[in-house]
């Protein structure tokens, strides 16, 4: 087994179906957001922000948020680690994979309180 | 006909080159890229390939053909000759020892770590062990592979990755044994394959299935192998 | 010279194809340091080219099935030259070798009840050939030689045998006392050279098909071994014998596996008769491997080939149908559309004659030990030196091998050498001393050829040797004819002695490798074609126009060759079987 990797999960099959699943709450998601907008063609500000008074879409928010985060963070590690390798880029490629992997982790974390303070504001 | 080859000696060349060569095609018959090979060398002696069988079963001349892979000793020239010209590469993705001969060691590695050997911890009965025709259908269009690495080094996740990622060829023989009713070890071998790089590297790209000489489908024996590690997994 | 690098090990074995594996895997399953030296990634061996299987006595498709019955044939499709003790010894211990190859994963084909698939072949029958075509042949699918191989080779991994792959021997390091103690070898990507020591050497280096201009062997199959053992001075035995198989596809030489006429199959000539009923109105296109190419032969002299040069014959194949033609024989349907450019589920396979395998070799007894002959025509052990497989005569082939023994014969006596190697190791074999004057006259070959300024072309001289091979020493054969091939081959060994070396490189020259591989090929045909026109009479596969009847009188025997004096001697055939009555040479029809 390969184990000497900077993944979270460490675990192919954790990954692959947090992959999967983060997608359809996404899809979901994205899919809520649009129909309720198309449906209410003359929507309001206020409107908008009782939708997201309610529980069930903060919840619903957060879930998708959750989602965004580990589906970028496992895209983002699987790329860096298909394309930042000592073969490709010699001896400095753990570094630029470490640092890369370090900014992605620190934006989605950024996103994901900033996310949570806006949620929790309105 | 044209046929340009690529050569690297490290004991003369700093960089590869490709080198012509014009050779004669008998009338009438339509040889195969091996054979192309033969009447090269016998031009220039210096020309290095490796070949043994040369009827398709032993697999030593797996090379990237007018850039496709394939075994040059079953892959007549009409198929893969474009405008006249036959051009002949070491299969990709491997270093280049000499000429079209590449150091396969990476790949040997994948398949020794999937322990290609039957575990049984039970005890061998005075005969055979008993396997019903349909438990031993399972392993067709799985033992029929003969370790050519075309299809892993079609692979860009083998390329990327190929002390990581198993690569199809080592993929299929470890699907040959978890699928083999005569193996006990299922688990033990699910277990080493469940990290995010061995079998999860594959994207089903597919490359290796249209490749393979022998007609083999590694993408969907991973997919089965995906799908014991999620069984396992849930 | 400069000092050599040594390696040193418990036993070496020269050659990573079946029989070697075999060997290596019993010497280091028991722990013992184990090498495999091999030219070729072990699984591009040749052995992996074998296709219609193993034959055994299991009993699996015939419950009464007997391994005396299989001896019988055995020694019959011999023409009586084989060595009952070591037929004995194959056919009696053969089910517990192919059974532990199941053990070990190998996919073999499976019948109903989940035993092991078995086909009928070539010259087998039941009851000591009163009770009809026998099934014994254990098959996986068309492709036995590739899963046998692939299985062997695995389980030397799952034992830790040291593979030295890419690695050729050049030649045998023989001391003062003639004892053999280690080979010299070449890594063939670096180029260095180096002496590898070993208690125990063996040769499992194949066959040496490439004497002959059209053949089924693999491009490798070049006699390293018998080359080796004839210019350290070592005899060979019965190399005269040279199976030619019926059935190579027409122009390419690539076979087509006897399992097709097991299973249904049958030659036509040009009119479209089943002319083997002709020749062997019993088992017909199952007779023995001599007679049918011989009767094809046979056939395209008196006019009946077929094609435009009536050259060739029929395969026909397609009234079996596509069910049993995909499910038996899926490997010959690759290979008739790729080589023959027929679809055998719709048209026969244009097929011929081919060289296929060699009896002969270096003669050993049951334990894989070589052997020369005393002073008083005693066998004499050589110590040190061991051979098996297609590169050993044991003999359990004699004249003519029958189809599916080639596999049986490998891990039998595979295991056999592996496990009195074993035993020796055990009683405190040692290595034996060389002086460097020893190892420095292992060297010389490679010294010449690598200084060599002037000198003929690897490739021209090769063509010219399998021409010659071709024509003088074919199905068959006349004295007057022979002559005159031998005395081409005396010319032929002057300009092989002075081939030139154009590429000196060290980094994989496969040139290098090409041209001592030439030397061995010329070993090889020059012993068959003393041995060839020495034999005056016909037996098995060895036919002769000036002699056409069998002479048990004066030849029921081997022949064993001297290289110093390229003279031939006779050597006795073993007729006693240690649990069974011997059996009489008797006419031999089918």
């Amino acid at each position: 087994m390969v184990t000497n990797i900077t993944s979270l999960g460490r675990n192919g099959v954790h990954d692959w179906l947090v992959q999967r699943i983060s997608a359809v709450v996404l899809l979901a998601y994205f899919v809520f957001l649009v129909v309720y907008v198309a449906t209410n063609t003359d929507l309001s500000f206020s409107q908008w922000q009782n939708l997201f008074s309610h529980t069930w879409m903060r919840v619903f928010s957060l879930t998708a948020l959750l989602s965004l985060c580990a589906h970028a963070w496992i895209g983002m590690w699987t790329i860096s680690t298909d394309y930042f390798t000592s073969a490709m880029l010699g001896s400095a490629a753990t570094v630029i994979r470490l640092g890369f992997q370090l900014v992605c982790l620190l934006i989605l974390i950024s996103y994901f309180v900033w996310c949570v303070q806006i949620l929790w504001s309105i | 006909m044209l046929v340009s080859i690529y050569r690297y000696n490290p004991e003369t060349d700093s960089q590869p080159r490709m080198q012509d060569y014009q050779v004669e095609l008998p009338q009438g018959k339509d040889i195969m890229v091996l054979d192309v090979l033969q009447l090269v060398k016998e031009q220039d002696s210096s020309v290095t390939y490796r070949r043994s069988c040369r009827e398709g079963v032993c697999g030593s001349d797996g090379l990237n053909m007018s850039g496709k892979n394939g075994l040059a000793c079953i892959t007549p020239v009409s198929h893969v000759i474009k405008n006249n010209k036959l051009v002949i590469r070491p299969l990709p993705g491997l270093p280049v020892i000499r000429d079209l001969v590449v150091d396969m060691a990476a790949f040997y590695k994948q398949y020794e770590r999937i322990k290609p050997y039957l575990q049984n911890d039970t005890s061998p009965p005075a005969i055979e062990r008993l396997q019903s025709p349909e438990d031993r259908a399972k392993l067709d269009g799985l033992y029929e592979c003969i370790l050519c690495a075309c299809c892993s080094t079609s692979c860009p996740s083998f390329w990327w990755n190929p002390d990581k990622f198993v690569g199809p060829a080592g993929l299929l023989q470890a699907y040959r044994f978890l699928i083999d009713s005569r193996d006990t070890h299922t688990q033990e071998r699910l277990a080493e394959l469940e990290d995010p790089f061995s079998v999860f590297r594959c994207r089903g790209i597919m490359n290796c299935v249209s490749v393979c000489p022998k007609g083999l489908n590694p993408t969907q024996a991973i997919g089965h192998i995906r799908n014991m590690l999620l069984e396992r997994g849930i | 010279m400069a000092k050599l690098r040594i390696l040193s090990f418990d036993a070496v074995i020269i050659g990573g194809g079946g029989s070697g594996l075999r060997t290596s895997l019993q010497l280091s399953q028991s722990g013992y340091n184990t090498a495999v030296i091999t030219k070729v990634f072990p699984t591009r061996s040749h052995t992996v080219s074998a296709q219609g299987g193993i034959t055994c006595a299991i009993a699996s498709e015939d419950p009464d099935d007997d391994w005396r019955w299989h001896m019988y044939d055995t020694v019959k499709g011999s023409d009586y030259i084989g060595d009952q003790d070591a037929i004995e010894y194959m056919c009696s211990e053969g089910p517990q070798a192919v059974f532990e190859l199941e053990h070990m994963g190998m996919p073999f084909s499976r019948n109903k009840d989940g035993r092991i698939y078995q086909r009928p072949f070539g010259g087998q029958s039941r009851d000591y050939g009163r009770g009809g075509q026998a099934a014994r042949t254990c098959a996986a699918a068309d492709r036995t030689g590739h899963a046998l191989l692939h299985t062997l080779y695995q389980a030397n991994l799952k034992s830790n045998t040291v593979f030295f792959n890419e690695w050729y021997a050049t030649d045998i390091v023989k001391n003062q006392d003639g004892i053999v103690v280690g080979v010299v070898a070449i890594c063939i990507e670096t180029g260095e050279l180096v002496y590898v020591r070993s208690k125990a050497t063996v040769f499992a280096t194949g066959g040496a098909g490439r004497i002959f201009a059209s053949t089924t062997n693999a491009m490798i199959n070049t006699g390293d071994g018998i080359g080796m053992a004839l210019r350290a001075g070592f005899p060979v035995q019965d190399m005269e014998m040279w199976q030619f198989h019926p059935t190579g596809i027409y122009g390419a030489g690539t076979l087509v596996t006897e399992g097709c006429r097991g299973e249904g199959g049958y030659l036509l000539n040009k009119n479209g008769e089943r002319f083997m009923e002709r020749y062997a109105p019993n088992a017909k296109d199952l007779a023995g491997r001599d007679v049918v190419a011989r009767s094809m032969v046979l056939e395209i002299i008196a006019g009946r080939g077929c094609g435009p040069d009536g050259d060739h014959v029929m395969l026909k194949l397609d009234h079996l149908g596509e069910k049993v033609l995909t499910e038996k024989l899926p490997g010959i349907l690759e290979l008739s559309r790729t080589f023959a450019h027929v679809d055998p589920i719709k048209e026969p396979i244009p097929v011929v004659p081919t060289c296929h395998y060699m009896m002969g070799g270096i003669p050993t007894n049951i334990h894989g030990q070589a052997l020369t002959l005393d002073k008083n025509g005693k066998d004499q052990i050589i110590e040190g030196l061991f051979a098996v497989g297609e590169a050993a005569c044991v003999s359990v082939h004699g004249a003519n091998r029958l189809g599916g023994n080639s596999l049986i014969d490998l891990v039998v006596f595979g295991r056999a050498a592996g496990i009195h190697i074993e035993t020796m190791l055990k009683q405190g074999l040692e290595h034996r001393s060389a002086a460097e004057s020893d190892i420095d006259n292992a060297t010389q070959r490679l010294q010449r050829l690598n200084t060599s300024t002037s000198g003929e072309n690897v490739s021209v001289l090769r063509k010219e040797l399998q021409a010659v091979m071709q024509n003088y020493f074919g199905v068959f054969r006349t004295g007057s004819f022979m002559q005159e091939g031998i005395a081409k081959l005396k010319v032929l060994r002057e300009r092989i002695a002075n081939v030139s070396l154009q590429d000196k490189s060290m980094v994989f020259n496969t040139a290098r490798i090409e041209a001592l591989e030439l030397e061995n090929l010329f070993e090889v045909a020059e012993a068959t074609a003393i041995s060839a026109e020495g034999r005056t009479e016909s037996r098995g596969a060895h036919a002769r126009e000036d002699f056409t009847e069998r002479d048990d009188v004066n030849w029921l025997c081997h022949s064993l060759y001297y290289p110093a004096t390229k003279t031939l001697a006779k050597r006795a055939v073993n007729f006693a079987p240690l649990t069974v009555p011997k059996f009489e040479p008797k006419i031999r029809t089918y």
